[in-house]
């Protein structure tokens, strides 16, 4: 069975996203092994990129200031390669294309494999330009993950059955970040998901507060938060830790009431 | 399937959220592209509001001057807002009407396409929402007015290097929250398909009468089709209807900034390398790991890192060449049109005109040059002023 199907065996999953070098790669790492002792199942990975279009002000704060420390891919794929054994969670990296593209997709997923990460999230590669990405996943063992977005509507079957890891379903229309509150019929999403599929779901996009999350984790699979953990690295910078691990067992415990 | 492609280049690589968005465009277009009912009421906008067909002027001073080829000026800057942009602005916000669009969005860097986006908003009662750097609206501070006044807010986008390529992210994220009434009027042969095509389409008026104009005033096909290469519109306008025809050169000028070997220009095609960025593949001015680089050019029109997926595809093929052309050239260009021959042109097209100035005296007197002037220069006055050393102000 694989790492990410494995991470959704247990319950509801909570999969927290860090940008990876923000502040430093030295605090990502110590934030990596503190989050997976806190209960996460997947930790979603950053690859800063200099203009990541599907995220909010946080995120690309985030990147911006990781990319001005210093933080580059294979500095990160290092760092992940040295800590790994003492990791529980799965991992995903999540970046844009033209990261993976320019340091050579199939060299990208051999690291990503070398590295024990399971799997990869592109959100600016929609199924249809999937083949410039898959065949290098497959070759490698790392799965690709889906993304359905609330105007997805007929596409969310076609994109459900040839999925692999984990279906990522947007929660709301625009980029990343915190939201008060979110509209989508989530559970009719899934739904769709499911009649065509057994992979898991994840809803990701705005959630923050344990009662978002305890209602998204209620009609999926698991939650995925960003933002909101880069907003507390952004406040605490390399004091993060424990904050952010406060913030992870929180919510992990309020999906799985 | 990927869609899109020129050669390896193009492609759709865009959040899933625009992809319904993006496929509702490309069905529009193909519905309307061949409409006889569209294509009079487009046609009827771009010859009574445009003020096509747009003259192909003979240069003659210029001609003589530099003493060799022949050179006519095809001139999109006396286009109505003053460029090329308005013809896709036009084709585009007639297109999102017919969907059903309330709203349009732009991203823009000199302001042409913003000011002309704003126009055909006006002119057609759409709202209108325009995204440009920060950076930008402090250079071209006169065409931020410009769109206020036509009825769009202006957005200074604060995020990155604070320029085009910074209001082209902005105006993807705006559209990924709002669709449904929203048609994003990518002003550029850029971005993810449908767009390098239809606004190709879209231009594409320009070759076509600049080869009629040509066959009824000299009987021929021109030797070189030259014009200014940001994103490429101009120069995919004008290039288009000459692709097929093999003896007539294209040459796209793109914008060296301070060198091809200073870290402050944009020439992509020079110094680019492949990439995926912005909805297509193409060649990205950028880092070993892809990371975009923060390119620079006194032309904020120009000041971009990529290059539309068809001029890429033209370079791989060596079926267009591109050449670099820095700051000063382009400067030096400006003022001798002005002086030589009463035309001031955008800073933009002074691209193409500085390397026309480099190329003309070395041809054969009976060769025929056409340079794409894709814009008038007014919007530069103040800040080529400043270049050269005489503090004025708008």
């Amino acid at each position: 069975m694989s790492k990410i199907k494995e991470a959704f065996g247990k319950g509801k999953a909570f999969i927290p996203f860090v940008t990876a070098g923000d502040p430093d790669l030295d605090t990502t790492a110590r934030l990596l092994v503190a989050m997976s002792e806190s209960g996460a199942d997947i930790i979603e990975i950053g690859i800063p990129f200099s203009d990541p279009i599907a995220e909010g002000v946080v995120i690309q704060e985030a990147d911006l200031r990781a990319l001005a420390s210093g933080t580059t891919t294979d500095k990160i794929f290092d760092m992940v390669e040295k800590i790994r054994p003492q990791i529980k969670s799965a991992l995903a990296v999540m970046t844009y294309m033209n990261p993976i593209f320019v340091y050579g997709t199939d060299r990208f997923m051999r690291r990503c494999s070398e590295c024990g990460i399971s799997a990869v999230i592109v959100p600016d590669t929609p199924f249809e330009e999937k083949q410039e990405l898959e065949p290098y996943c497959s070759k490698h063992g790392v799965e690709l993950v889906s993304l359905i977005a609330p105007t997805s509507h007929e596409r969310i079957k076609t994109i459900a059955k040839e999925s692999q890891g984990f279906v990522y379903c947007v929660s709301s229309m625009g980029v990343t970040g915190v939201r008060s509150e979110i509209t989508t019929d989530i559970g009719e999403m899934v739904e769709l998901v499911r009649s065509v599929s057994d992979t898991p779901c994840a809803v990701g996009f705005g959630i923050s507060t344990p009662e978002q999350a305890k209602k998204m984790a209620a009609v999926s699979d698991g939650v995925i938060v960003g933002s909101a953990i880069m907003k507390l690295v952004a406040k605490y910078g390399k004091d993060c830790i424990e904050p952010v691990c406060e913030y992870v067992k929180e919510m992990k415990s309020a999906i799985n009431f | 399937m990927s869609k899109g492609k020129f050669g390896i280049h193009g492609g759709q690589f865009v959040p899933e959220t625009l992809m319904n968005v993006i496929n509702e465009f490309e069905e529009a277009y193909n519905k309307y592209k061949n409409d006889p009912e569209f294509t009079a009421e487009l046609d009827a906008l771009m010859c009574e509001y445009a003020g096509r067909p747009s003259r192909l002027y003979y240069a003659e001073k210029m001609t003589k001057d530099l003493g060799g080829a022949k050179i006519y000026l095809k001139r999109e800057d006396l286009n109505h807002t003053g460029s090329h942009k308005l013809n896709n602005c036009l084709g585009q916000c007639l297109l999102a009407k017919k969907m059903g669009k309330t709203r349009v969005i732009a991203e823009t860097g000199a302001g042409q396409h913003g000011v002309a986006t704003a126009t055909v908003a006006a002119l057609l009662g759409l709202e209108c929402e325009i995204f440009m750097g920060k950076e930008d609206t402090i250079r071209q501070a006169l065409n931020v007015y410009r769109m206020k006044l036509l009825g769009a807010k202006v957005n200074a986008v604060e995020t990155g290097t604070m320029t085009l390529k910074d209001a082209v992210n902005e105006a993807m994220r705006e559209w990924t929250c709002r669709v449904s009434d929203t048609h994003y009027v990518l002003g550029s042969v850029m971005g993810p398909h449908p767009f390098p095509t239809v606004v190709r389409d879209f231009q594409s008026v320009i070759g076509k009468e600049i080869k009629a104009q040509l066959m009824e005033k000299e009987g021929r096909l021109p030797d070189v089709v030259m014009a200014c290469v940001g994103g490429g519109s101009n120069a995919m306008g004008a290039f288009y209807e000459f692709i097929g025809d093999e003896s007539v050169r294209l040459i796209g000028c793109e914008a060296a900034g301070l060198g091809v070997d200073n870290p402050k220009n944009a020439a992509t095609i020079a110094n680019g390398t492949p990439g995926i960025f912005h909805g297509m593949k193409s060649y990205f001015c950028q880092n070993e790991y892809g990371q975009i680089a923060p390119v620079y050019s006194i032309s904020a029109g120009l000041d971009y890192p990529g290059i539309g997926p068809e001029h890429a595809n033209l370079s791989d093929t060596g079926r267009a060449e591109y050449v670099p052309v820095t700051d000063e050239e382009a400067v030096s260009a400006f003022e001798y049109l002005s002086r030589t021959e009463g035309i001031i042109p955008a800073i933009e097209s002074s691209h193409a005109v500085a390397h026309c100035i480099k190329i003309a005296p070395a041809l054969d007197r009976d060769k025929i040059i056409v340079v794409n002037l894709s814009g008038r220069g007014d919007k530069d006055v103040a800040a080529i002023a400043r270049y050269r050393g005489e503090d004025i102000y708008e």
